[in-house]
């Protein structure tokens, strides 16, 4: 073959490489130990070496091939120097060249020599010098035709900009994390926020403390087991937490009377729910619908709710779960007027109230997530630690889990037939 | 390092002499491959290098430029390093480039060991 033409297809070859490798997203340092290669390997150089510049003119090695890794230290570029640089002409790069204005090339000339550093090329971005690139001669021993000089300006170009290109990613990524540290950081302290609202909520109502904490759990652990995402299930955890939030305008004495209040304090109680609707509503919360789940909470299936009777399919999914979590904890739990109730009654109470008061869907998601503890399927046992010891010991508790799981599916059956 | 294994360069000794098997393609995996076993061979006190070309079919620019720096490491500890076995289109890419003012060819391993046996007796390895 024509040796100008094996030339040329070497060159195109190692171009086409060079094109490959800047546009890959693999490791820095390789990308640009690699596109030295290239570049050497297309005019036979025997060494050279690719420095960044910083911001206070020191220069950093990259990458060096046929040189010594002390070869470059103490090298500096400063603002003049980079200045001559951004026009100077190719033969002015030529560290033999003792007619050059390039300051860096009289500094350095007698080190660069030493180390057989036959050129010296600025990599220049958007008009700035952002590193420099150093060449030794050809293994030919020839001298740098036009040609070389054209094509090492270009690669040397190309590998500018994929150093800059490199740059730019790693400091979108660097911001990108900072970003995702910094919204975590303030998730964390809104969850901690509402955890701390939640308390002075219970605060208010003596008998009940803990319940905000207990329904957020709750609720969190019956999303869960429906399946619904992280970010859904962190949501309405928050709802769980700040359900009873409008309770913080209703007199401490209504809340904490020690007996069946009558209908004219318990309408003052029942605004509660929008009263916390119109505490949640202005506030830009991370989760969507925490409002709505506050409001609707006290709502039933079958109309009979508060503040606005709504039905069934009207009322939203996530109030269904924040309202059986809230009942399923009033219903276990000791209250001023009343003991808790043992597991077969609250059973029995899940069975009736499902399709009247709450979502079989949701009875039954909540059943198995219980079930999984009962049966120590599940990795932690948290109802388990929120109900007490005891409370669901024996073998019934299983058998009345599965049997409600069972009358539940049978029943969606039946209501999808229909 | 005489193994069958692909991942490993393939090499053996003759006297002072490592004799390194490049592979099919010398692209930067390889050709550092190469790059390591040489060095391994030269610390180990192998005053002479053969680098057979018998598998390889394709050189790229980047295995040019790997090549050298063992053509470089080579001179420096004073070691003579033989090209065997390259085909016609590599040949002509070495000639083209300059690599044949450093380094000898050869048309196979046994001439390339006959070669530096030549120059041993002539032209003794200065230590």
């Amino acid at each position: 073959m024509e040796p100008s033409k094996q030339k040329l297809i070497h060159t195109f070859g190692a171009l086409a490489d060079l094109g490959q490798e800047i546009a890959g997203t693999g490791d820095f340092t390789e990308m640009v130990r690699t596109s030295m290669h290239l570049l050497l390997g297309t005019l036979a150089l025997r060494r050279g070496a690719v420095v960044e510049c910083s911001g206070d003119g020191s220069l950093r090695c990259v990458a060096l091939w046929g040189l010594s890794d002390q070869s470059l230290n103490g090298f500096e570029l400063s603002d003049t120097e980079k200045h001559a640089f951004l026009s100077c002409e190719a033969v002015e790069s030529l560290v033999k060249n003792t007619e050059t204005t390039n300051g860096f090339l009289n500094r350095y000339r007698d080190k660069l020599g030493e180390n057989e550093i036959e050129l010296v090329l600025p990599m220049i971005v958007r008009g700035e010098v952002t590193g420099l690139v150093l060449l030794g001669g050809k293994a030919s021993g020839e001298e740098f035709s036009n040609e070389d000089f054209e094509t090492i300006r270009a690669m040397v170009r190309h590998i500018g900009v994929g150093i800059h290109t490199h740059r730019l990613l790693e400091q979108v990524e660097q911001r990108a994390e900072e970003n995702r540290r910094l919204y975590e950081e303030m998730r964390k302290t809104y969850r901690d926020t509402i955890k701390a609202f939640a308390a002075a909520i219970d605060i208010k109502d003596k008998y009940t403390q803990g319940h905000s904490e207990r329904v957020g759990k709750y609720s969190e652990i019956i999303a869960r087991e429906m399946g619904w995402s992280e970010e859904e299930v962190e949501g309405i955890q928050i709802a769980g937490y700040l359900h009873d939030v409008g309770k913080l305008i209703v007199d401490r004495n209504i809340i904490n009377a020690p007996y069946n209040i009558d209908a004219k304090l318990s309408s003052e109680l029942n605004r509660h729910p929008s009263a916390g609707y119109e505490i949640l509503a202005p506030i830009k919360h991370p989760y969507a619908d925490i409002p709505l789940m506050a409001k609707y909470h006290h709502e039933r299936l079958d109309g009979r709710g508060y503040p606005e009777g709504l039905k069934d399919e009207q009322i939203p999914i996530g109030a269904k779960i924040v309202s059986l979590a809230d009942s399923f904890d009033a219903m276990t739990t000791d209250r001023p007027y009343r003991r808790r109730r043992s597991f077969e009654d609250v059973v029995r109470d899940l069975r009736e109230s499902s399709g009247k008061q709450f979502d079989g869907k949701v009875v039954a998601a909540f059943a198995k997530a219980i079930l999984k503890e009962v049966n120590g399927e599940a990795k932690e046992r948290r109802i388990t630690r929120m109900l007490g010891k005891g409370y669901l010991d024996g073998d019934h508790v299983s058998t009345l889990l599965t049997d409600l799981i069972a009358d539940l599916s049978l029943e969606k059956a039946q209501k999808a037939q229909k | 390092m005489d193994t069958p294994s692909g991942r490993l360069v393939r090499s053996h000794c003759v006297g002072t002499t490592a004799v390194v098997y490049a592979s099919d393609y010398l692209n930067k995996l390889t050709g550092e491959k190469i790059e390591r076993e040489c060095r391994r061979q030269l610390d180990c006190g192998c005053r002479a290098l053969v680098i057979d070309f018998s598998d390889t079919k394709l050189v790229n620019s980047i295995g040019i430029s790997i090549l050298l720096g063992i053509i470089d490491v080579a001179e420096k500890n004073g070691a003579r390093i033989v090209f065997s076995e390259v085909n016609l289109p590599t040949v002509e890419l070495f000639e083209m480039l300059g690599l044949t003012r450093h380094v000898v060819l050869a048309k196979d391993e046994s001439e390339a060991l006959m070669n530096l046996s030549r120059l041993e007796t002539t032209t003794p390895v200065v230590h």
